[in-house]
């Protein structure tokens, strides 16, 4: 009998267990690999360990030198909302190389940069579902997800990195039906909120799993320089579309929605989750004014510059992600391709919050912890 | 038919009996696979499966058996091999056996013995120890973590399944399933009900929600499905275990969530009883009101499946040990108060 001593012997006289969650486990949404130490199911402590998905980004950008063959790896940080991390660096771009973008430039990304955010959040609060054990709100909200994926293909060629902005523009036009696209999703889409509402959010067994579980209370999420709909989860109102606007986002009006604790603690798994759920609204707001604003004729590449070559400097510019704040820094030594490009990636700061939050937890908790803090492990590691 | 096959030869006849079981239970699980995929497939907004049979993919659970029976039998190294073999077939064994003493219809019930639900309660418990058995032999954290969740929840809800078994058994003041699906014939209650048990007095419908809830957990269904909850451990006990050893351990909780439903269709529906009274009446029809009773509970099962998100290991005890146990004796009073007054 002895070969079935193992588990027990190699950890003979200790009261922990420490046990792998990851890096091949089906809720750390990709590899994430966490080691748990367990007093039985709870969770003593917990050590994220990252670096199974390093593409050296930011190495790559010092090499490549052009400034627009960074943009294609930008896609590929946090990969289920390519736009906005695109958006983020052609805007410090243009910041650096001070370039008026056209009109219908800047509505076009804002609708596409707040589709993506609907279809960002529509896959992590799909997958925090799943998470959960309820699988069919995950496939609901996957068939409104290919909705926004057939309009981006239509618009840019590709449904998932699009590679679709560029300095000073965008790569090409959107089609002519693209409004009435547009249109017709956010007529069909809002309708669907309310049943993932009476499906998923309000289910009774869906807020005793995430009420008073990983409560995040301000002053920590200050600490640790939380962002996004996690900060907003605890209550603190701050969105850079409103507190730092860049773009065109200071001519829309919409809501910033915050957690509040209705269902348990304030800054719990459950305010955090019903955030994304409320902000889904608020990009079909912003979407809708856009459309209405957005100027009919004009040429999306006319400000594109022929050859980018920034005076020597730096430049940080960020960005509300729909993970959290997303900030570039770029420094330029006046050559064709950057001295350095930093990304100030939400998810990682996020993932550094785990251990915080989730200690005297069980490990269902910590698999919903995960789950609400919607971390993406491209953007983690880059 | 019975009769019959006792001329034959004893020999023979055992054969026989053990055999008629094991056919429904394989068709069963064959189908009941395929239908699980195509409810959840309509439940989701999606076909399901399509494409393997032609209609409606019929064959995709028969493709599936194939492909498992062809994988390699992998045994992890530090595993104890004899356990590690042996839990899928205990399991398998457990349920199969608690088949013997469910009368199908009116003309076929396995073995005809006067403590038949005792029999059945004490054979399925063996399926906790084959659980607990499988997640200790892997030599695997998540097997483990996932057989020692499955036993604290076999055992609690051991005791509300028993609780209102035993609430049934009251009533019926019978042991054996055949004697308790007899006293249930007729239609009398209200002039056109059926004499189920369910009509026949007010808390025993009470008494069948405490049951179906408790055999949810028994067969580890969502929102009960802790012990193999894919998203937390993995696959639970059954994270090592692959090819044909973990088809017997989906074939078995396929049976046990049948067995299960039938036993709750003898308890509390009439058994093999016609709604219809003498309409549509007779082994043969007894047999498929016995079957099509029983796979509308397994129905509602897969339908609460892909509807609802898992319970957490705490709150799980909670609903056995603070509401359903309370409830369940407190039940047994009532109903057994009920029996004495009228």
């Amino acid at each position: 009998m002895n070969d079935i001593m193992n588990i027990t012997t190699k950890e003979a006289g200790k009261r922990e267990m420490t046990i792998n969650m990851g890096p091949q486990h089906p809720s750390t949404h990709g590899v994430l690999r966490l080691e748990l130490v367990l007093d039985g199911e709870i969770i003593t402590d917990v050590r994220p360990n990252i670096g199974y998905l390093h593409r050296c980004f930011e190495k790559y950008a010092e090499e490549v030198g052009d400034y627009s063959k960074v943009i294609p790896y930008t896609d590929r940080m946090d990969y289920v909302s390519a736009m906005n991390q695109e958006h983020g660096y052609v805007t410090a771009m243009e910041r650096m190389l001070e370039i008026e973008v056209p009109e219908r430039v800047e509505y076009i990304r804002v609708i596409v940069a707040e589709m993506q955010r609907i279809a960002s959040h529509l896959l992590g609060i799909g997958a925090f579902g799943l998470d959960l054990g309820a699988f069919t709100p995950f496939l609901y909200l996957f068939t409104e997800r290919e909705k926004i994926l057939n309009i981006f293909e239509k618009v840019s060629g590709a449904r998932l990195l699009y590679n679709y902005m560029t300095v000073g523009g965008l790569m090409r036009d959107v089609p002519e039906d693209f409004k009435t696209d547009v249109a017709e999703f956010v007529k069909t889409f809002r309708p669907k909120i309310k049943e993932l509402n009476d499906l998923l959010s309000y289910n009774k067994i869906f807020i005793q799993r995430t009420a008073d579980v990983g409560v995040l209370p301000e002053k920590v999420a200050f600490n640790y320089a939380a962002s996004g709909p996690v900060l907003r989860g605890s209550g603190v109102k701050w969105d850079l579309r409103k507190n730092d606007p860049y773009s065109i986002y200071d001519r829309f009006d919409f809501e910033i929605p915050v957690g509040s604790g209705e269902m348990g603690t304030l800054g719990d798994s459950w305010d955090r989750y019903i955030v994304r759920v409320r902000e889904l609204e608020q990009s079909l707001r912003i979407i809708e004014q856009a459309l209405d604003g957005m100027p009919d004729e004009g040429d999306v590449t006319e400000a594109a510059p022929k050859r980018i070559r920034p005076k020597a400097g730096e430049m940080y510019v960020r960005t509300e992600t729909p993970r959290g704040e997303l900030g570039y820094y770029i420094i330029s030594d006046n050559k064709g391709g950057p001295y350095r490009v930093k990304a100030r990636a939400p998810s990682f700061v996020h993932l550094s919050l785990l251990r915080a939050i989730s200690r005297g937890h069980l490990i269902a908790d910590m698999i919903a912890i995960v789950g609400s803090i919607d971390i993406v492990l491209g953007e983690v590691d880059r | 038919m019975s009769e019959l096959l006792g001329i034959i030869g004893p020999a023979s006849a055992i054969l026989v009996h053990a055999l008629i079981p094991l056919t429904i239970i394989l068709v069963y699980a064959l189908a009941a696979i395929w239908g699980e995929r195509k409810i959840a497939g309509f439940i989701q907004d999606r076909l399901g499966p399509h494409r393997v049979g032609g209609w409606h993919g019929w064959a995709q659970s028969i493709a599936d058996l194939l492909k498992l029976l062809q994988k390699e039998d992998i045994i992890p190294t530090d595993a104890s091999r004899f356990l590690y073999k042996f839990a899928p077939f205990m399991m398998f064994t457990a349920s199969y056996a608690a088949f013997a003493i469910i009368p199908f219809s009116s003309g076929y019930i396995g073995s005809m013995i006067n403590i038949g639900v005792f029999y059945l309660l004490a054979v399925t418990s063996l399926l906790t120890i084959s659980v607990i058995m499988g997640g200790w032999a892997s030599n695997n954290k998540w097997s483990l973590i996932g057989s020692m969740r499955s036993a604290a929840q076999m055992v609690s809800y051991e005791v509300p399944t028993i609780a209102s078994v035993l609430t049934v058994v009251i009533v019926a003041g019978s042991l054996n399933l055949m004697t308790v699906t007899e006293l249930q014939s007729g239609n009398d209650i209200l002039g056109f009900l059926p004499n189920w048990f369910i009509f026949q007095n007010p808390f025993l419908i009470i008494t069948f929600i405490i049951f179906f809830i408790s055999i949810l957990a028994e067969a580890h269904r969502v929102p009960f499905d802790l012990p193999e909850s894919e998203s937390e451990l993995v696959a639970g006990y059954q994270t090592e275990y692959s090819g044909m050893r973990w088809a017997m351990f989906m074939l078995a909780e396929y049976a046990d969530m049948l067995l299960l439903s039938l036993l709750g269709v003898t308890l509390f529906f009439g058994g093999w009883n016609s709604p219809f009274g003498e309409f549509m009446a007779g082994p043969i029809w007894g047999f498929f009101w016995f079957m099509g009773k029983g796979l509308f509970l397994v129905v509602i099962m897969m339908w609460i499946r892909w509807t609802l998100p898992r319970y957490r290991v705490d709150q799980l005890m909670h609903i056995c040990w603070g509401i359903l146990i309370p409830a369940s004796f407190v039940n047994l009073i009532l109903v057994a108060l009920w029996e004495v007054i009228f």
